[in-house]
Protein backbone atom coordinates (compact mmCIF):
# COMPACT_ATOMS: atom_id res chain seq x y z
CA UNK A 1 0.00 0.00 0.00
CA UNK A 2 1.83 3.02 -1.10
CA UNK A 3 -0.02 6.45 -0.70
CA UNK A 4 1.25 9.83 -1.81
CA UNK A 5 0.20 12.27 0.41
CA UNK A 6 0.18 15.99 -1.48
CA UNK A 7 0.47 19.04 0.99
CA UNK A 8 1.09 22.50 0.97
CA UNK A 9 3.39 25.21 2.94
CA UNK A 10 1.09 27.98 3.77
CA UNK A 11 1.44 31.18 5.80
CA UNK A 12 0.99 30.66 9.57
CA UNK A 13 -3.04 31.42 10.08
CA UNK A 14 -2.25 33.27 13.37
CA UNK A 15 0.37 35.67 12.01
CA UNK A 16 -0.26 38.93 9.49
CA UNK A 17 -1.14 37.04 6.10
CA UNK A 18 -0.57 39.52 3.38
CA UNK A 19 0.02 39.70 -0.58
CA UNK A 20 3.42 40.98 -1.87
CA UNK A 21 2.51 44.63 -3.92
CA UNK A 22 5.11 43.73 -6.85
CA UNK A 23 2.76 40.84 -8.33
CA UNK A 24 0.04 40.82 -6.14
CA UNK A 25 1.01 37.39 -5.14
CA UNK A 26 0.42 35.39 -1.56
CA UNK A 27 3.60 36.85 0.07
CA UNK A 28 5.39 33.64 1.22
CA UNK A 29 8.72 34.71 2.67
CA UNK A 30 7.82 37.93 4.77
CA UNK A 31 5.96 35.51 6.93
CA UNK A 32 6.29 32.38 8.89
CA UNK A 33 5.23 29.33 7.02
CA UNK A 34 4.10 25.67 7.96
CA UNK A 35 2.56 22.61 7.13
CA UNK A 36 -1.17 23.50 6.43
CA UNK A 37 -2.78 22.48 9.71
CA UNK A 38 -5.31 20.71 7.19
CA UNK A 39 -3.03 18.94 5.72
CA UNK A 40 -1.94 16.45 8.68
CA UNK A 41 -5.08 14.76 8.59
CA UNK A 42 -4.15 12.83 5.17
CA UNK A 43 -0.55 12.45 6.55
CA UNK A 44 -2.05 10.84 9.61
CA UNK A 45 -4.90 8.71 7.66
CA UNK A 46 -2.09 7.18 5.39
CA UNK A 47 -0.12 6.44 7.62
CA UNK A 48 -2.83 4.65 9.78
CA UNK A 49 -3.44 2.64 6.42
CA UNK A 50 0.24 1.55 5.64
CA UNK A 51 0.49 0.51 9.42
CA UNK A 52 -3.05 -1.52 8.79
CA UNK A 53 -1.18 -2.92 5.52
CA UNK A 54 2.18 -3.84 7.64
CA UNK A 55 3.31 -3.13 3.93
CA UNK A 56 4.44 -0.03 1.51
CA UNK A 57 5.18 3.68 2.37
CA UNK A 58 4.07 7.38 2.62
CA UNK A 59 5.34 9.26 -0.08
CA UNK A 60 4.85 13.09 0.95
CA UNK A 61 5.11 15.47 -1.91
CA UNK A 62 5.13 19.02 -2.01
CA UNK A 63 5.19 22.05 -5.05
CA UNK A 64 6.13 25.49 -3.21
CA UNK A 65 9.30 27.77 -2.44
CA UNK A 66 12.28 26.65 -0.64
CA UNK A 67 11.12 27.21 2.59
CA UNK A 68 8.07 24.09 1.78
CA UNK A 69 10.97 21.74 2.64
CA UNK A 70 9.43 22.72 6.42
CA UNK A 71 6.37 21.50 5.26
CA UNK A 72 7.76 17.72 4.06
CA UNK A 73 9.59 17.54 7.68
CA UNK A 74 7.38 17.79 9.67
CA UNK A 75 5.04 15.36 7.67
CA UNK A 76 8.13 12.84 8.14
CA UNK A 77 8.47 13.70 11.74
CA UNK A 78 5.14 12.34 11.74
CA UNK A 79 6.39 9.22 10.11
CA UNK A 80 5.92 9.34 6.06
CA UNK A 81 8.81 7.90 4.57
CA UNK A 82 10.12 9.92 1.72
CA UNK A 83 9.64 13.23 0.57
CA UNK A 84 9.89 14.93 -2.64
CA UNK A 85 9.87 18.76 -2.80
CA UNK A 86 9.30 20.42 -6.51
CA UNK A 87 11.03 23.40 -6.48
CA UNK A 88 11.48 25.89 -9.26
CA UNK A 89 11.83 29.81 -9.74
CA UNK A 90 9.18 29.34 -12.52
CA UNK A 91 6.45 27.94 -10.50
CA UNK A 92 5.71 31.16 -8.19
CA UNK A 93 2.38 32.74 -8.55
CA UNK A 94 1.13 29.83 -10.74
CA UNK A 95 -2.84 29.14 -10.12
CA UNK A 96 -4.74 25.91 -9.11
CA UNK A 97 -4.52 24.59 -12.80
CA UNK A 98 -0.96 24.57 -13.17
CA UNK A 99 -0.52 23.76 -9.68
CA UNK A 100 -2.31 20.44 -10.20
CA UNK A 101 -0.28 19.96 -13.58
CA UNK A 102 2.87 19.88 -11.72
CA UNK A 103 1.75 17.76 -8.87
CA UNK A 104 -0.04 15.69 -11.37
CA UNK A 105 3.39 15.32 -13.57
CA UNK A 106 5.26 14.38 -10.35
CA UNK A 107 2.88 11.92 -9.21
CA UNK A 108 3.34 10.60 -12.74
CA UNK A 109 6.76 9.53 -11.44
CA UNK A 110 6.22 7.96 -8.60
CA UNK A 111 4.18 4.09 -7.71
CA UNK A 112 0.96 4.25 -5.52
CA UNK A 113 -2.57 3.02 -4.73
CA UNK A 114 -3.52 5.94 -3.08
CA UNK A 115 -3.08 9.74 -3.86
CA UNK A 116 -4.17 11.75 -0.74
CA UNK A 117 -4.99 15.48 0.42
CA UNK A 118 -6.83 17.21 2.78
CA UNK A 119 -9.93 19.54 2.04
CA UNK A 120 -8.50 22.46 1.69
CA UNK A 121 -5.34 24.44 2.03
CA UNK A 122 -5.40 27.22 4.58
CA UNK A 123 -4.51 30.12 2.57
CA UNK A 124 -6.06 29.68 -0.75
CA UNK A 125 -9.00 27.46 0.66
CA UNK A 126 -10.50 26.62 -3.31
CA UNK A 127 -11.03 22.63 -2.45
CA UNK A 128 -10.52 22.03 -5.75
CA UNK A 129 -6.74 20.54 -6.55
CA UNK A 130 -7.66 16.71 -5.54
CA UNK A 131 -10.45 17.22 -8.14
CA UNK A 132 -8.05 18.74 -10.64
CA UNK A 133 -5.57 15.73 -9.85
CA UNK A 134 -8.71 13.12 -10.78
CA UNK A 135 -9.62 14.68 -13.50
CA UNK A 136 -5.33 15.00 -14.63
CA UNK A 137 -5.01 11.27 -13.74
CA UNK A 138 -7.68 9.77 -15.17
CA UNK A 139 -8.37 8.31 -11.56
CA UNK A 140 -11.75 8.19 -9.52
CA UNK A 141 -12.15 10.88 -7.44
CA UNK A 142 -13.32 9.97 -3.32
CA UNK A 143 -13.40 13.02 -1.76
CA UNK A 144 -14.30 15.22 1.54
CA UNK A 145 -14.15 12.32 3.15
CA UNK A 146 -15.04 12.44 7.15
CA UNK A 147 -14.73 8.32 7.36
CA UNK A 148 -12.32 6.17 5.61
CA UNK A 149 -11.69 2.40 5.89
CA UNK A 150 -9.79 0.34 2.37
CA UNK A 151 -10.55 -2.98 2.26
CA UNK A 152 -9.74 -5.73 -0.71
CA UNK A 153 -8.39 -2.67 -2.69
CA UNK A 154 -11.78 -0.22 -2.53
CA UNK A 155 -11.83 2.54 -0.73
CA UNK A 156 -15.18 3.48 0.43
CA UNK A 157 -15.78 6.85 2.52
CA UNK A 158 -18.74 8.65 4.22
CA UNK A 159 -19.09 12.10 2.76
CA UNK A 160 -21.06 14.81 4.16
CA UNK A 161 -22.75 17.27 2.10
CA UNK A 162 -25.16 20.13 2.85
CA UNK A 163 -28.15 18.25 2.40
CA UNK A 164 -27.30 14.27 2.66
CA UNK A 165 -24.61 12.17 3.84
CA UNK A 166 -23.25 9.96 1.10
CA UNK A 167 -21.20 6.77 1.19
CA UNK A 168 -19.19 6.54 -1.63
CA UNK A 169 -17.08 3.51 -2.89
CA UNK A 170 -13.80 3.28 -5.83
CA UNK A 171 -11.69 0.94 -6.57
CA UNK A 172 -8.10 1.63 -6.22
CA UNK A 173 -6.27 3.58 -7.23
CA UNK A 174 -7.32 6.92 -6.33
CA UNK A 175 -7.36 10.46 -5.29
CA UNK A 176 -9.00 10.66 -1.69
CA UNK A 177 -9.26 13.74 -0.21
CA UNK A 178 -10.01 13.78 3.69
CA UNK A 179 -11.62 16.27 6.14
CA UNK A 180 -10.59 17.21 9.71
CA UNK A 181 -13.05 15.00 11.00
CA UNK A 182 -11.62 12.10 10.02
CA UNK A 183 -9.21 11.48 12.61
CA UNK A 184 -6.62 13.43 15.33
CA UNK A 185 -3.33 13.86 13.89
CA UNK A 186 -0.41 12.61 15.99
CA UNK A 187 2.20 14.77 17.32
CA UNK A 188 5.89 13.74 16.34
CA UNK A 189 7.47 12.04 19.03
CA UNK A 190 11.19 12.73 19.94
CA UNK A 191 12.57 9.60 17.62
CA UNK A 192 10.36 10.58 14.83
CA UNK A 193 12.09 14.09 15.10
CA UNK A 194 15.53 12.32 14.93
CA UNK A 195 14.67 9.49 12.23
CA UNK A 196 13.15 12.39 10.19
CA UNK A 197 16.90 13.62 9.55
CA UNK A 198 17.80 10.63 7.37
CA UNK A 199 15.32 10.00 5.45
CA UNK A 200 15.15 10.65 1.46
CA UNK A 201 14.27 14.05 0.58
CA UNK A 202 14.32 14.70 -3.23
CA UNK A 203 14.15 17.92 -4.83
CA UNK A 204 12.72 17.68 -8.01
CA UNK A 205 12.94 20.80 -10.89
CA UNK A 206 10.14 21.62 -13.64
CA UNK A 207 12.72 19.92 -16.15
CA UNK A 208 12.85 16.80 -14.21
CA UNK A 209 9.25 16.65 -14.72
CA UNK A 210 9.06 17.03 -18.22
CA UNK A 211 7.33 20.77 -17.80
CA UNK A 212 9.09 24.44 -19.08
CA UNK A 213 8.71 27.33 -17.16
CA UNK A 214 5.90 28.64 -20.17
CA UNK A 215 3.07 26.26 -18.88
CA UNK A 216 3.35 27.77 -15.07
CA UNK A 217 4.18 30.51 -12.71
CA UNK A 218 2.29 34.14 -12.83
CA UNK A 219 2.30 34.50 -16.31
CA UNK A 220 1.27 31.49 -17.65
CA UNK A 221 -2.11 31.64 -15.17
CA UNK A 222 -5.13 31.81 -16.95
CA UNK A 223 -6.93 34.25 -13.98
CA UNK A 224 -5.24 37.90 -12.93
CA UNK A 225 -5.68 39.80 -9.79
CA UNK A 226 -6.65 43.74 -11.09
CA UNK A 227 -6.86 44.67 -7.17
CA UNK A 228 -6.56 43.91 -3.34
CA UNK A 229 -7.78 45.78 -0.57
CA UNK A 230 -7.20 45.66 2.89
CA UNK A 231 -10.40 45.53 4.67
CA UNK A 232 -10.34 48.19 7.38
CA UNK A 233 -10.25 46.20 10.63
CA UNK A 234 -13.51 46.16 12.64
CA UNK A 235 -14.28 49.20 14.53
CA UNK A 236 -14.93 47.89 18.58
CA UNK A 237 -17.96 47.92 19.28
CA UNK A 238 -20.28 49.01 22.61
CA UNK A 239 -19.38 46.16 25.10
CA UNK A 240 -21.18 46.33 28.54
CA UNK A 241 -21.45 43.65 31.96
CA UNK A 242 -24.38 41.85 32.52
CA UNK A 243 -25.51 43.40 35.78
CA UNK A 244 -29.31 41.38 35.55
CA UNK A 245 -30.39 43.55 32.41
CA UNK A 246 -27.75 42.28 29.91
CA UNK A 247 -30.39 40.26 27.84
CA UNK A 248 -33.06 43.66 28.02
CA UNK A 249 -30.05 45.69 26.59
CA UNK A 250 -29.08 43.38 24.00
CA UNK A 251 -32.25 43.41 22.66
CA UNK A 252 -32.49 47.30 22.71
CA UNK A 253 -29.66 47.09 20.97
CA UNK A 254 -31.21 45.04 18.24
CA UNK A 255 -34.20 46.81 18.13
CA UNK A 256 -32.30 50.44 17.74
CA UNK A 257 -30.33 48.34 14.62
CA UNK A 258 -34.06 47.16 13.19
CA UNK A 259 -32.61 43.55 13.39
CA UNK A 260 -35.72 42.47 15.65
CA UNK B 1 -26.02 39.12 -25.93
CA UNK B 2 -23.78 35.68 -24.66
CA UNK B 3 -25.54 33.19 -23.10
CA UNK B 4 -24.51 32.59 -18.81
CA UNK B 5 -24.76 29.14 -17.83
CA UNK B 6 -26.17 28.88 -14.09
CA UNK B 7 -25.81 25.05 -12.45
CA UNK B 8 -28.87 24.78 -10.75
CA UNK B 9 -28.79 23.59 -7.50
CA UNK B 10 -31.93 21.84 -6.49
CA UNK B 11 -33.45 18.54 -4.52
CA UNK B 12 -35.91 16.55 -6.56
CA UNK B 13 -36.70 20.51 -8.40
CA UNK B 14 -36.76 22.37 -5.37
CA UNK B 15 -34.71 24.85 -6.31
CA UNK B 16 -32.67 26.28 -3.45
CA UNK B 17 -31.71 29.87 -3.21
CA UNK B 18 -28.18 30.30 -3.88
CA UNK B 19 -29.20 29.25 -7.66
CA UNK B 20 -32.13 32.04 -7.67
CA UNK B 21 -28.66 34.54 -6.66
CA UNK B 22 -26.60 32.95 -9.59
CA UNK B 23 -29.70 33.60 -11.70
CA UNK B 24 -29.74 37.06 -10.42
CA UNK B 25 -26.11 37.26 -11.24
CA UNK B 26 -25.98 36.06 -14.51
CA UNK B 27 -28.20 38.56 -15.44
CA UNK B 28 -25.78 41.46 -15.08
CA UNK B 29 -23.46 39.21 -17.07
CA UNK B 30 -25.81 37.98 -20.24
CA UNK B 31 -28.69 36.28 -20.64
CA UNK B 32 -29.22 33.27 -18.08
CA UNK B 33 -29.58 29.54 -18.88
CA UNK B 34 -30.16 27.39 -16.72
CA UNK B 35 -28.58 23.66 -16.40
CA UNK B 36 -30.60 21.55 -14.72
CA UNK B 37 -29.30 17.73 -14.12
CA UNK B 38 -31.75 14.95 -12.46
CA UNK B 39 -35.15 14.63 -11.47
CA UNK B 40 -37.91 17.11 -11.29
CA UNK B 41 -37.91 19.65 -13.53
CA UNK B 42 -40.89 20.26 -13.75
CA UNK B 43 -40.90 21.44 -10.53
CA UNK B 44 -38.29 23.76 -11.42
CA UNK B 45 -39.31 24.75 -14.44
CA UNK B 46 -41.50 28.29 -13.48
CA UNK B 47 -39.10 29.49 -10.98
CA UNK B 48 -35.84 29.47 -12.82
CA UNK B 49 -38.03 31.35 -15.46
CA UNK B 50 -39.44 33.66 -12.89
CA UNK B 51 -35.18 34.58 -11.95
CA UNK B 52 -34.65 35.17 -15.90
CA UNK B 53 -33.65 31.76 -17.39
CA UNK B 54 -34.50 32.13 -20.47
CA UNK B 55 -33.41 28.98 -21.93
CA UNK B 56 -32.85 25.74 -19.29
CA UNK B 57 -30.72 22.91 -20.75
CA UNK B 58 -32.26 19.93 -19.18
CA UNK B 59 -29.52 17.22 -18.87
CA UNK B 60 -30.47 13.54 -19.40
CA UNK B 61 -27.94 10.39 -18.57
CA UNK B 62 -28.34 7.37 -17.52
CA UNK B 63 -27.49 6.84 -13.53
CA UNK B 64 -26.53 10.32 -13.36
CA UNK B 65 -27.85 10.57 -9.83
CA UNK B 66 -25.49 7.58 -8.88
CA UNK B 67 -22.18 9.75 -9.21
CA UNK B 68 -21.07 12.78 -7.63
CA UNK B 69 -19.16 15.63 -9.74
CA UNK B 70 -17.37 13.95 -12.09
CA UNK B 71 -20.64 12.98 -14.32
CA UNK B 72 -21.70 16.68 -14.00
CA UNK B 73 -18.79 18.29 -14.92
CA UNK B 74 -18.65 16.40 -18.27
CA UNK B 75 -22.38 17.26 -18.85
CA UNK B 76 -21.28 20.86 -18.42
CA UNK B 77 -17.94 20.51 -20.62
CA UNK B 78 -20.53 18.81 -23.51
CA UNK B 79 -22.56 22.32 -23.55
CA UNK B 80 -19.74 24.30 -23.53
CA UNK B 81 -17.47 22.44 -25.76
CA UNK B 82 -20.90 22.06 -28.24
CA UNK B 83 -21.46 25.02 -29.32
CA UNK B 84 -20.54 27.33 -32.63
CA UNK B 85 -17.38 29.93 -32.61
CA UNK B 86 -19.74 32.59 -32.82
CA UNK B 87 -22.09 31.54 -29.76
CA UNK B 88 -19.45 31.78 -27.16
CA UNK B 89 -20.67 31.90 -23.44
CA UNK B 90 -20.00 35.03 -21.07
CA UNK B 91 -19.39 32.90 -18.43
CA UNK B 92 -20.44 29.37 -16.12
CA UNK B 93 -21.71 30.20 -12.80
CA UNK B 94 -21.36 27.49 -10.23
CA UNK B 95 -22.88 27.51 -6.30
CA UNK B 96 -19.64 27.25 -3.94
CA UNK B 97 -21.03 24.22 -2.39
CA UNK B 98 -18.41 21.35 -2.05
CA UNK B 99 -19.68 19.26 -4.79
CA UNK B 100 -19.87 22.74 -7.02
CA UNK B 101 -16.18 23.75 -6.71
CA UNK B 102 -15.17 20.29 -7.47
CA UNK B 103 -17.24 20.33 -10.64
CA UNK B 104 -15.91 23.81 -11.76
CA UNK B 105 -12.37 22.65 -10.92
CA UNK B 106 -12.91 19.73 -13.24
CA UNK B 107 -14.99 21.40 -15.52
CA UNK B 108 -12.11 24.36 -15.94
CA UNK B 109 -9.26 21.64 -17.13
CA UNK B 110 -11.68 20.15 -19.14
CA UNK B 111 -12.61 23.26 -21.42
CA UNK B 112 -8.79 24.79 -20.56
CA UNK B 113 -10.58 27.98 -18.74
CA UNK B 114 -9.59 30.01 -16.27
CA UNK B 115 -11.38 29.10 -12.22
CA UNK B 116 -12.06 32.01 -9.74
CA UNK B 117 -13.93 30.79 -6.64
CA UNK B 118 -15.90 31.61 -3.30
CA UNK B 119 -16.67 35.34 -5.27
CA UNK B 120 -19.16 37.26 -3.03
CA UNK B 121 -19.42 38.99 -5.96
CA UNK B 122 -18.96 39.33 -9.47
CA UNK B 123 -20.34 42.48 -12.15
CA UNK B 124 -19.77 43.14 -15.76
CA UNK B 125 -17.23 45.04 -17.60
CA UNK B 126 -15.64 45.53 -20.43
CA UNK B 127 -13.30 42.70 -20.62
CA UNK B 128 -15.30 40.41 -19.13
CA UNK B 129 -16.68 39.33 -15.72
CA UNK B 130 -14.83 40.82 -12.47
CA UNK B 131 -15.31 39.10 -9.33
CA UNK B 132 -14.80 40.06 -5.49
CA UNK B 133 -13.62 37.47 -3.43
CA UNK B 134 -12.77 38.03 0.55
CA UNK B 135 -9.79 36.37 1.77
CA UNK B 136 -7.49 35.89 4.96
CA UNK B 137 -10.16 35.18 7.25
CA UNK B 138 -12.05 38.43 5.54
CA UNK B 139 -8.72 40.50 5.89
CA UNK B 140 -8.51 41.58 2.40
CA UNK B 141 -11.18 41.98 -0.69
CA UNK B 142 -9.62 40.92 -3.80
CA UNK B 143 -10.96 41.66 -7.60
CA UNK B 144 -9.95 39.23 -10.33
CA UNK B 145 -10.74 38.14 -13.85
CA UNK B 146 -10.44 35.33 -15.59
CA UNK B 147 -7.95 35.71 -18.41
CA UNK B 148 -8.04 32.60 -20.51
CA UNK B 149 -11.21 30.73 -22.10
CA UNK B 150 -14.73 30.98 -20.43
CA UNK B 151 -14.81 32.04 -17.43
CA UNK B 152 -15.97 29.34 -14.67
CA UNK B 153 -17.18 30.93 -11.45
CA UNK B 154 -18.36 29.80 -8.50
CA UNK B 155 -20.17 31.93 -5.59
CA UNK B 156 -20.90 32.25 -2.28
CA UNK B 157 -24.36 32.09 -0.68
CA UNK B 158 -25.49 35.38 0.22
CA UNK B 159 -23.76 37.25 -2.65
CA UNK B 160 -26.84 38.82 -3.99
CA UNK B 161 -30.33 39.58 -3.19
CA UNK B 162 -32.58 37.59 -5.69
CA UNK B 163 -34.52 39.54 -8.19
CA UNK B 164 -37.77 38.15 -10.30
CA UNK B 165 -37.39 39.50 -13.61
CA UNK B 166 -40.84 41.42 -14.69
CA UNK B 167 -42.64 39.73 -17.78
CA UNK B 168 -41.09 36.73 -17.60
CA UNK B 169 -42.50 34.04 -19.29
CA UNK B 170 -43.64 30.91 -17.44
CA UNK B 171 -41.10 28.46 -18.63
CA UNK B 172 -37.98 28.92 -20.32
CA UNK B 173 -36.95 27.57 -23.52
CA UNK B 174 -36.40 23.77 -22.86
CA UNK B 175 -32.97 22.43 -24.56
CA UNK B 176 -32.61 18.59 -24.02
CA UNK B 177 -28.96 17.40 -23.47
CA UNK B 178 -28.22 14.09 -23.78
CA UNK B 179 -25.06 12.74 -21.92
CA UNK B 180 -23.18 9.73 -21.66
CA UNK B 181 -21.45 9.32 -18.93
CA UNK B 182 -18.14 7.97 -18.89
CA UNK B 183 -16.37 4.96 -17.40
CA UNK B 184 -13.91 7.22 -15.56
CA UNK B 185 -17.10 9.24 -14.36
CA UNK B 186 -18.74 6.07 -12.51
CA UNK B 187 -15.50 5.19 -11.10
CA UNK B 188 -16.50 6.15 -8.04
CA UNK B 189 -20.27 5.59 -7.25
CA UNK B 190 -22.59 6.38 -4.26
CA UNK B 191 -23.84 3.21 -2.34
CA UNK B 192 -25.64 5.28 0.23
CA UNK B 193 -27.38 8.53 0.50
CA UNK B 194 -28.65 9.68 3.75
CA UNK B 195 -31.22 12.82 3.19
CA UNK B 196 -30.24 15.52 6.11
CA UNK B 197 -33.50 15.58 8.51
CA UNK B 198 -35.09 18.89 8.25
CA UNK B 199 -34.29 21.03 11.34
CA UNK B 200 -37.58 23.63 10.80
CA UNK B 201 -35.15 26.03 11.37
CA UNK B 202 -34.11 28.24 8.32
CA UNK B 203 -31.01 26.65 6.22
CA UNK B 204 -27.63 28.13 7.60
CA UNK B 205 -26.06 29.43 4.52
CA UNK B 206 -29.30 31.20 3.23
CA UNK B 207 -30.55 32.82 6.93
CA UNK B 208 -30.54 35.88 7.75
CA UNK B 209 -29.58 35.41 11.42
CA UNK B 210 -27.78 33.15 12.90
CA UNK B 211 -27.51 32.07 17.12
CA UNK B 212 -24.34 30.05 17.42
CA UNK B 213 -23.30 28.13 20.59
CA UNK B 214 -19.84 27.41 21.30
CA UNK B 215 -17.59 25.87 24.35
CA UNK B 216 -19.59 28.14 27.05
CA UNK B 217 -22.87 26.09 26.62
CA UNK B 218 -21.58 22.94 28.17
CA UNK B 219 -23.39 20.95 25.97
CA UNK B 220 -26.46 22.48 26.73
CA UNK B 221 -28.13 24.26 23.74
CA UNK B 222 -31.28 24.93 24.60
CA UNK B 223 -30.92 28.09 25.47
CA UNK B 224 -29.13 29.32 22.13
CA UNK B 225 -31.96 27.40 20.28
CA UNK B 226 -35.08 29.30 22.00
CA UNK B 227 -33.21 32.97 21.13
CA UNK B 228 -32.74 31.54 17.54
CA UNK B 229 -36.14 30.43 17.40
CA UNK B 230 -37.80 33.85 18.73
CA UNK B 231 -35.90 35.19 16.04
CA UNK B 232 -36.62 32.87 13.81
CA UNK B 233 -32.84 32.28 12.78
CA UNK B 234 -30.96 29.25 11.84
CA UNK B 235 -28.53 27.39 14.91
CA UNK B 236 -24.63 27.29 14.48
CA UNK B 237 -22.20 25.47 16.69
CA UNK B 238 -18.51 26.15 17.18
CA UNK B 239 -15.99 23.48 16.27
CA UNK B 240 -15.59 23.11 20.32
CA UNK B 241 -19.14 22.40 20.66
CA UNK B 242 -18.87 19.89 17.49
CA UNK B 243 -15.77 18.35 18.55
CA UNK B 244 -17.23 17.63 21.79
CA UNK B 245 -20.62 16.20 19.85
CA UNK B 246 -22.77 18.98 21.16
CA UNK B 247 -24.09 19.43 17.81
CA UNK B 248 -23.75 17.92 14.60
CA UNK B 249 -20.60 19.15 11.69
CA UNK B 250 -23.64 20.28 9.52
CA UNK B 251 -24.13 23.39 12.03
CA UNK B 252 -20.41 23.90 12.33
CA UNK B 253 -19.25 27.57 11.74
CA UNK B 254 -15.63 28.25 10.42
CA UNK B 255 -13.16 27.13 8.22
CA UNK B 256 -13.24 23.92 7.86
CA UNK B 257 -17.73 24.09 8.93
CA UNK B 258 -19.89 26.58 7.26
CA UNK B 259 -18.78 30.24 6.03
CA UNK B 260 -21.76 32.44 6.82
CA UNK B 261 -22.48 35.89 6.17
CA UNK B 262 -25.86 37.02 7.34
CA UNK B 263 -27.04 40.47 8.83
CA UNK B 264 -26.92 39.23 12.40
CA UNK B 265 -24.68 36.92 13.90
CA UNK B 266 -25.01 35.91 17.78
CA UNK B 267 -22.11 34.08 19.56
CA UNK B 268 -22.46 32.58 22.53
CA UNK B 269 -20.03 30.82 24.86
CA UNK B 270 -17.43 31.35 21.61
CA UNK B 271 -14.18 32.49 22.11
CA UNK B 272 -13.52 33.81 18.89
CA UNK B 273 -10.69 31.87 17.18
CA UNK B 274 -9.54 32.68 14.20
CA UNK B 275 -11.04 29.12 12.71
CA UNK B 276 -14.42 30.29 13.88
CA UNK B 277 -13.93 33.99 12.80
CA UNK B 278 -13.08 32.76 9.23
CA UNK B 279 -16.69 31.31 9.07
CA UNK B 280 -18.30 34.87 10.37
CA UNK B 281 -16.43 37.72 10.36
CA UNK B 282 -18.53 39.30 7.27
CA UNK B 283 -21.71 39.29 8.90
CA UNK B 284 -23.42 43.16 8.56
CA UNK B 285 -23.69 42.81 12.36
CA UNK B 286 -21.73 40.88 15.59
CA UNK B 287 -22.98 40.24 19.20
CA UNK B 288 -21.93 38.34 21.77
CA UNK B 289 -21.92 36.55 25.08
CA UNK B 290 -19.33 35.40 26.99
CA UNK B 291 -18.24 35.42 30.65
CA UNK B 292 -14.60 36.11 29.99
CA UNK B 293 -14.38 39.96 29.13
CA UNK B 294 -10.56 39.22 27.46
CA UNK B 295 -12.51 36.88 24.64
CA UNK B 296 -11.42 37.74 20.78
CA UNK B 297 -14.50 37.65 20.13
CA UNK B 298 -15.15 40.98 21.92
CA UNK B 299 -12.93 42.59 18.83
CA UNK B 300 -15.34 41.53 16.29
CA UNK B 301 -18.87 42.86 17.73
CA UNK B 302 -21.23 45.71 17.41
CA UNK B 303 -22.50 44.88 20.79
CA UNK B 304 -21.77 42.51 23.47
CA UNK B 305 -22.17 41.56 26.81
CA UNK B 306 -19.87 39.66 29.48
CA UNK B 307 -22.14 37.39 31.35
CA UNK B 308 -23.25 34.35 31.73
CA UNK B 309 -25.60 33.00 28.17
CA UNK B 310 -27.54 30.67 30.35
CA UNK B 311 -29.09 34.00 32.25
CA UNK B 312 -28.75 36.87 29.82
CA UNK B 313 -29.59 34.43 26.34
CA UNK B 314 -33.05 33.48 28.08
CA UNK B 315 -34.01 37.40 29.60
CA UNK B 316 -33.18 38.20 25.80
CA UNK B 317 -35.76 35.84 24.21
CA UNK B 318 -38.63 37.04 26.62
CA UNK B 319 -37.68 40.87 25.91
CA UNK B 320 -38.35 39.57 21.91
CA UNK B 321 -41.51 37.55 22.68
CA UNK B 322 -42.76 40.68 24.47
CA UNK B 323 -41.74 42.85 21.25
CA UNK B 324 -43.56 40.70 19.02
CA UNK B 325 -46.03 40.62 20.87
Amino acid sequence: MNIVVCVKYVPDAQADRRFTSADNTTDRSGVDGLLSELDEYPVEAALALVEAADDGKVIVLTVGPEDATDAVRKALQMGAHEAVHVLDDAIHGSDAIATSKVLAAAIGKLEYDIVMTGMASTDGTMSVVPAMLAERLSLPQVTFASELTVTDGVARIRRDGDTSTEIIEATLPAVISVTDQINEPRYPSFKGIMAAKKKPLQTWSLADLGLSADEVGLSAAWTTVEEITARPPRQAGQIITDEGDGGTKLVAFLADAKLV
Amino acid sequence: MSQVLVLVDHIDGAVRKTTLELLTIAQRLGEPAAVFIGKGFENAAATLAEYGASVAYQVEGEGIEDYLVAPKAEALAQIVQGRAQSDQLAAVLIPSSSEGKEIAARLAVKIGSGLITDAVDVQASDGGPVTTQSVFAAGYAVRAKVTTGVPVITIKPNSAAPEVVSGAPASPEVIAVAVTVSELARSAKIVERRPKEKSGRPDLSEAAIVVSGGRGTNGDFSPVEAFADALGAAVGASRAAVDAGWYPHSNQVGQTGKQVSPQLYVANGISGAIQHRAGMQTSKTIVAINKDAEAPIFELVDFGVVGDLFTVLPQATEEVVKRKG
